[in-house]
């Protein structure tokens, strides 16, 4: 008889608490996403980039050069020592300002991003919690932004406006949230015919309150997937428009914007053009990589396997 | 009208419309359920008993669906007539539903005590800590162990009585008085089975709410409730005290359920399992023609199967049956039993 205290207290269960059983899930799909090679080198390429776009103007070896200080005997050098990049036409070095179009595209391009989603899943969620005709109407509006190659209607936007890095932001923006709210209506309409939908219906919650508590997170998961996915087009949309002219304006360092420029110069300056553009294709394609492994870890199709 | 009648249901009628026609899924012709009373709701799967609770509640979506009644009021007040806006007002305070699968009637994305939280928060104008402490009382209230702990876990971490007992809670949380219990011991192991139904029951003791408990299994309804009426094809086929509709079934889709509660002297396999011969059941409206024992000539051609009542409670839409019984009282026709129904033994006043 006495000895059952003790059994009772050496049988305590462990607790496998809340933070620590995430923790093991991050771990687990951490695993999944660095088993690859190519990957864990798009992962270290994305985490240096976030570091440079951070700290962008203390690293820079020339940070006169991000706003544009002409200095008449440095004109388009080739790379060098001094100059790593070679310089511009008007003297400015080209590593410091490509660093800097790091901060520029990154910031730029999650704010575009941040915006549609945000945009998309509110107008999205809304459309299938309100059924019938607001549904309806929602979703051929949608349609009718999607008809319009996305950026041809950011250009046509951002044009009308004025061109600018902001409008070209906003002007993106618009262009792509019927496809977050396109996705988020698919599958926030599985998961309004939940029971547990239908229980928070039955004890008098709002309208609003289901939509926005019970639907929305229970299908906001591909739409952050695609987020992520999102990121690489986006940043290239972003240096499309600013070498088109209606994105950034001279003298901000924005890659597509220092390629546009460069085009006067490419016969003679090469380092000019290419290394503006090998930082855009490394940046699309490492962010990429990234959402194909996303994609990997957060599909349920493939997220046992570990 | 009775004043007593916590709900009142009359010629209810609720069919879906589909892509080629309108499709008639349930007609209720009388149900009530008196202030603190227990009335279970019996049948097979299909049979409406889900649909029923749904459009009372006013959760039915109402292109396809189409919802008439001559009668459906709570404590008085028409349900039917009411908006949108004070139907949802009405749910949670006054109504309330358990529903049938606790493995997913809770929201996965947020832990219990957060979901109880906000529905009191929201719906009560409590402040959070106050909600918090409500929470907890209401926890204790359902039986939870360790209702502190409980509150911070999610709906995976509970085991299906568990979350069975936070659904109760939840439709207990604004003070409902009616509660409507769709099957809510469906996917629960026997023992958890009978201690939720404890719960329920010792919860009907202390707050005094009415219950509508929808089950099919008969036995559960008749340890439950103190009334009972049997649903088949969308229609009552037999109503009455637990007492009378279980010691002397009139119906026999009421025998079929009967014999078909296990029983410790009998082995199955012992009964030689029925046969059904083919039948046209078109020929009659009573949805249990098919696989009826007692058919009859008198079932063809029958536009209405009205109850019968043989006591003051106990009624049964059976021609078969009915033919062979004494009425109560003799010879009454249905709408005579009609108006004689609202006086129960309880001694409730008259009629409409």
């Amino acid at each position: 008889m006495s000895g059952l205290p003790a059994t009772k207290q050496a049988a305590a269960p462990v607790y496998l608490t809340a933070s620590r059983a995430r923790w093991r899930q991050f771990r687990l799909q951490w695993h999944v996403l660095s088993r690859n090679t190519l990957q864990k080198i798009a992962i270290v390429y994305i985490a240096l980039l976030v570091l440079v776009a951070i700290t962008a103007p203390y690293i820079a070896p020339h940070p006169e050069s991000i706003k544009g200080t002409a200095s008449a005997e440095e004109v388009l050098k080739a790379p060098s020592w001094h100059h790593l990049f070679g310089t511009d036409e008007f003297g400015r070095d080209i590593f410091s300002r490509v660093l800097y179009g790091a901060r520029i595209s990154l910031v730029a391009s999650v704010i575009t991003v941040f915006l549609s989603v945000t945009i998309g899943c509110i107008v999205g969620v809304v459309a299938a919690g309100m059924r019938g005709i607001i549904d309806d109407i929602i979703m051929r509006i949608c349609d009718i932004f999607l008809s319009f190659p996305m950026i041809v209607l950011a250009i046509v936007i951002a044009a009308f406006w004025g061109s600018g890095l902001r409008n070209a932001v906003i002007a993106l923006a618009i262009t792509g949230w019927p496809f977050y709210a396109r996705l988020i209506r698919g599958s926030a309409v599985s998961v309004r015919e939940r029971p547990y939908v239908k229980a928070a219906h039955s004890i008098g919650a709002s309208q609003r309150s289901v939509i926005f508590r019970h639907i929305l997170p229970g299908s906001i998961g591909p739409v952050l997937t695609m987020a992520s996915l999102d990121l690489g087009s986006i940043v290239l949309m972003l240096a499309a428009m600013s070498f088109l002219g209606v994105g950034a304006q001279p003298p901000l360092p924005e890659w597509g914007l220092m390629i546009n420029q460069s085009r006067t110069y490419f016969l003679s300056a090469w380092w000019y053009m290419a290394f503006p553009g090998i930082a855009i294709s490394l940046t699309v394609l490492a962010f990429n990589l990234l959402g194909d492994g996303l994609n990997e870890v957060l599909s349920p199709r493939t997220r046992g396997r570990a | 009208m009775a004043t007593n009648d916590h709900l009142r249901i009359r010629d209810l009628s609720v069919g879906f419309k589909t892509f080629q026609h309108f499709e008639p899924v349930l007609d209720v012709w009388e149900l009530h359920i008196e202030h603190g009373e227990a009335y279970g709701l019996v049948g097979e799967s299909g049979a409406g008993k889900t649909v029923l609770a749904l459009a009372i509640l006013g959760l039915l979506r109402q292109p396809p669906a189409r919802v008439t009644a001559a009668e459906l009021t709570l404590e008085g007040e028409p349900l039917l007539a009411k908006s949108a806006r004070e139907l949802r007002e009405l749910r949670g305070r006054r109504i309330s539903m358990i529903f049938q699968d606790p493995m997913s009637a809770l929201d996965p994305a947020f832990n219990v005590g957060n979901q109880l939280t906000e529905v009191i928060h929201q719906r009560e104008g409590l402040d959070k800590s106050e909600a918090g402490a409500r929470a907890l009382e209401l926890m204790r209230l359902v039986e939870l162990p360790d209702p502190e702990m409980m509150l911070n876990k999610y709906p995976h971490q509970l085991s299906g009585g568990q979350r069975q007992r936070v659904i109760i809670a939840l439709a207990l949380a604004c003070g409902a008085q009616l509660l409507i219990a769709d099957e809510p011991t469906r996917n629960l192991d026997v023992t958890v089975q009978a201690s939720v139904l404890k719960t329920i029951y010792k919860l009907r003791q202390e707050l005094g709410v009415s219950l509508l408990f929808i089950a099919n299994n008969l036995s559960l309804v008749s340890t439950m409730c103190d009334r009972v009426g049997i649903l088949s094809k969308g229609r009552i086929v037999e109503t009455g005290l637990v007492r009378d509709v279980v010691r002397t079934p009139l119906h026999p889709y009421t025998l079929d359920l009967l014999h078909a509660v296990p029983r410790r002297e009998e082995r199955l396999g012992d009964e030689n399992q029925k046969v059904f011969a083919e039948v046209d059941s078109t020929i009659s409206r009573c949805g249990h023609y098919a696989r009826c024992d007692a058919r009859g000539p008198a079932c063809e051609g029958q536009d209405v199967l009205p109850l019968t009542f043989v006591s003051a409670t106990h009624g049964v839409a059976c021609p078969q049956v009915t033919a062979s019984l004494a009425v109560y009282p003799a010879a009454a026709s249905p709408t005579e039993a009609r108006e004689e129904l609202p006086t129960t033994p309880a001694g409730t006043g008259g009629g409409d």
